[in-house]
């Protein structure tokens, strides 16, 4: 586009360069029409809004797009997109942080904006089609920040998106229909991604695009409003290419008392407005380090804590007072009447106190909001398993993310085969299925939960380390609940041994008997007991001798490095090891372990009570330690421990 | 250049003329539903496309669903209480077949050799239900139905329109065999999703 330079004249310039463009484009009328507005009475602060909101929109495309740019909508690639962006991507954490957090402001911006437009009249006539581009807008933007809390298909999305469409399928006559269609089959799936996501960056913000033209437009038309002693309506945002037209417009000029210009004056203080909401949102988005990820979305695993942003709790606790049939009513027919009514605010204005009465429902509808999200907070807040269930749930989150930072990676068929792949994850879970009605896990039931009944059987938490095995061969515990209490072994000879033979050792015996347990729990080679065990290795040697010590005497049932008198017990050898647990929990009657004197404990490998790969990964959170080798790391466990406590 | 705007520029020089009035009115109605009708035309083939794929999911059921051996009659406890089993089955997503893919859960209850199972969704909006913690009922988690171990409403302030949904249970040998279904929610009957 090199310019024609006009005969006879051969220089080039700047200023001939930009004539030649308006020239050809006019640009120099449109940036006119953009900028030169007059604003009756002058720049205000209290204008600022519509800008801010504009600029908050504006923001949400430029972050929105560079998201675009490396999200996968899949369901075996959303979440670990979504992880790469946040975790690995560099200035990822920060573009998702913004993303989110602007959401959140959008939001604010877009309730305060209309409260200042029903507190200005500003809804009246000749601005009725304005305002109702501004209630559709609202809607828009619900409808954005709905379909983006799917988009990173973690279980916190999962979940409430569920509800979400639940509620939608029981639209009248064609909810099936119309949820079928938005989840894109019967369960959610891939289809449900490519859907929601359709909507959230094509769909919805396309609509956007358009209603956002045009309301603009129209305010350009009508010029702000001038309420006498009310507040007025915001400023314009500034150069939006739409507008322009019809800037010296009929029936905006009776409005105008020419006393300031949008620009400089307006612009200098909505682009400082806008500089302090972005201030804000990155306050926000450095303080928690990025936006957050849950765990993958898992359909048949339980999410406790299912519940949506916090602007739409008030929905999610509305929803509670509306009991079996009556659904509909608070679900559809009352959010509808009072989106109508605000809708008709235009018409109610007209009537004598139809100003009040709009300030008066608008005032109802923001406080019962108010207090239903409060009150939602409130109850969650008291209820313990929500706490429990939130707690587990950010704990499930931190170990996806460990996880996938693993040496493995991310495999193709995604994150949740990692996790479903873990020891950590798993061990705790298949432990409260399947253990907990006999055994305890550190008093509770591996997750942290309360024990239905008194555990019959060992508390396992520990297994095999030193320290559980000193409490098992400590005469005042070892016939409490915490080992064999509440067994059959409790009146057994084990039990009498240790009260009997241990309980009265000397101080040299009671050294010994230390040695042992170093001795015995080495056997087990827990991960988290590897460094002791090293460091330790000759007092292990001798405690291993001294198994067979008399005064000690284990060797008298137990069979220990191919010795033993008369077998009455568990073999020792490799006790609590990988191998030997896992033998164990499959069949704790074979003559190996308890044989016929076997006490109630199921055989869980020959009944197929769980499967070998459960058996692994139980034995493996058991042990404190990962499958395959890989050894998990001390914040894992830590992690894992935090869950667990209730 | 010059000469490729004037060709552009032409053009509408001649329109401009055309509309100019005296000319028939007549036409100018006929040309304009011609110009809407022939634009509408041209947009009938990339909508009538694009809203069939958009309500491709409609015309796709899922069939009958099957009985899928869900757990061995006797890693359920015979206490009474619900305990939780996944659903592990062949699932097609999309363009992906999955083997062996966890697609849900259900609550397992065994009393005797008799076992009954009931889908851990809630009828009310689609929660995971929990057993509480003193396992004497269900609750949801999400707007707080209530349920007792059968799976019934058992207080009248609960959101969910019916109990919970219980499944089909084939007892074959060891095996015990769910048909294995989601029912649209928030509704008093039980329906099945497509
Ligand atoms: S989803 Fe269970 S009570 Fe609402």
């Amino acid at each position: 586009m090199t310019p024609q330079p006009p005969p006879g004249d051969s220089a080039l310039s700047i200023p001939r360069l930009l004539d030649w463009l308006d020239h050809r484009t006019g640009y120099r009328r449109l940036l006119r029409l953009a900028l030169v507005e007059s604003i009756p009475g002058g720049a205000k602060w209290r204008y600022v809004w519509g800008s801010t909101l504009t600029f908050a929109i504006v923001v949400q495309f430029i972050t929105g797009i560079a998201l675009w740019a490396a999200y996968s909508p899949n369901a075996q690639g959303a979440w670990e997109s979504v992880y790469y962006i946040e975790n690995v991507m560099a200035g990822g954490w920060m573009l998702r942080g913004i993303h989110h957090y602007m959401a959140h402001a959008t939001m604010v911006l877009l309730v305060l904006h209309l409260m200042q437009v029903v507190v200005a009249g500003a809804y009246k006539a000749p601005r009725e089609v304005n305002f109702w581009f501004g209630v559709a807008l609202l809607h828009l933007v619900l409808g954005l920040l709905l379909t983006g809390y799917l988009l990173p298909w973690d279980q916190k999305g999962y979940w409430a998106t569920k509800v979400t469409t639940s509620i939608a399928s029981i639209t009248p006559l064609i909810g099936p229909a119309l949820q079928e269609v938005l989840v894109g089959g019967p369960d959610y799936g891939h289809l449900t991604l490519t859907r929601f996501f359709a909507l959230h960056a094509g769909i919805l913000p396309g609509a956007l695009i358009a209603l956002i033209a045009a309301h603009v437009y129209l305010f350009r038309r009508h010029g702000v409003t001038t309420g006498g002693l009310r507040a007025q309506m915001d400023g314009s945002g500034p150069g939006d290419a739409v507008e322009g037209e019809e800037g010296g417009d009929p029936d905006a000029a009776p409005t105008r008392v020419s006393t300031g210009q949008f620009w400089p004056d307006q612009a200098l203080r909505d682009a400082v407005a806008c500089l302090a909401v972005m201030a804000a949102v990155l306050y926000l988005v450095i303080r928690s380090g990025g936006a957050p990820l849950g765990a993958p979305a898992d359909a048949s695993e339980p999410f406790a804590a299912a519940r949506p942003e916090w602007y739409f709790m008030f929905l999610f606790q509305w929803l509670k007072y509306f009991p079996a049939g009556t659904e509909i009513i608070g679900a559809l027919v009352i959010p509808g009447v009072v989106v109508t009514l605000v809708a008709l605010m235009p018409f109610a204005g007209k009537w004598r106190l139809g100003h009040r009465f709009n300030l008066g429902f608008t005032g109802a509808v923001l406080a019962g909001i108010g207090l239903l999200t409060l009150q939602a907070y409130i109850q969650d807040g008291a209820d313990p398993d929500f706490v429990a269930a939130h707690e587990a749930a950010e704990a499930d989150a931190a170990r996806a993310a460990e996880l996938a930072a693993g040496p493995d990676g991310i495999p193709p068929t995604g994150a949740l085969t990692l996790l479903r792949n873990d020891p950590l994850t798993q061990g705790p879970r298949l432990f409260a299925e399947r253990c907990a009605s006999c055994h305890s896990y550190d008093g509770h039931d591996g997750l942290g939960g309360e024990l239905a009944e008194a555990p019959t059987a060992a508390d396992l938490a520990g297994f095999a380390s030193r320290e559980w095995l000193a409490g098992l061969l400590d005469p005042d515990r070892v016939a409490t609940p915490e080992y064999f209490g509440g067994t059959a072994f409790a009146r057994g000879r084990m039990v009498r041994m240790v009260q009997s033979r241990l309980a009265g050792l000397d101080d040299a015996g009671r050294a010994d008997l230390a040695k042992v347990v170093k001795a015995l729990s080495a056997e087990a080679a827990l991960p988290h007991q590897a460094e002791a065990d090293e460091a330790e290795r000759a007092e292990i040697a001798e405690g291993a001798e001294l198994l067979s010590a008399e005064g000690i005497g284990c060797t008298e049932c137990h069979e220990w490095r191919g010795t033993v008198e008369r077998s009455l017990g568990p073999v020792l050898t490799g006790f609590g090891s990988r191998e030997w647990l896992e033998a164990f929990i499959r069949d704790a009657s074979h003559p190996r372990f308890y044989g016929e004197r076997n006490d109630r404990m199921p055989a869980f490998g020959p009944d197929e009570i769980l499967s070998e790969v459960e058996i692994g990964l139980l034995v493996g959170w058991l042990r404190g330690g990962g499958v395959g080798g890989h050894s998990v790391t001390a914040e894992g466990l830590e992690l894992v421990r935090h869950a667990a406590q209730p | 250049m010059n000469r490729k705007r004037q060709v552009a520029d032409e053009p509408l020089v001649v329109e401009e003329g055309s509309a100019e009035p005296g000319s028939a009115p007549r036409r100018g109605f006929l040309a304009g539903i011609g110009a809407v009708a022939a634009a509408g035309l041209a947009l009938v083939a990339p909508l009538w496309s694009g809203v069939r794929v958009a309500l491709d999911p409609l015309g796709r059921s899922s069939g009958e669903a099957d009985l899928i051996p869900v757990a061995k009659l006797a890693a359920i406890p015979d206490d009474g209480i619900p305990h939780k089993f996944r659903v592990v089955t062949d699932r097609v997503d999309a363009w992906n077949t999955h083997r062996q893919l966890p697609v849900g859960a259900v609550y397992l209850r065994r009393s005797g050799d008799s076992v009954e199972a009931l889908n851990v969704v809630c009828p009310h909006a689609g929660c995971f239900v929990n057993v509480a913690a003193d396992r004497s009922r269900f609750v949801c988690p999400c707007h707080k139905s209530s349920f007792d171990l059968s799976g019934a409403v058992n207080d009248p302030a609960s959101p969910s329109p019916r109990d919970m949904d219980t499944l089909d249970v084939e007892i074959r040998g060891d095996d015990v065999w769910v048909r294995f279904q989601n029912f649209l929610p928030g509704r008093a009957e039980k329906e099945p999703v497509a």
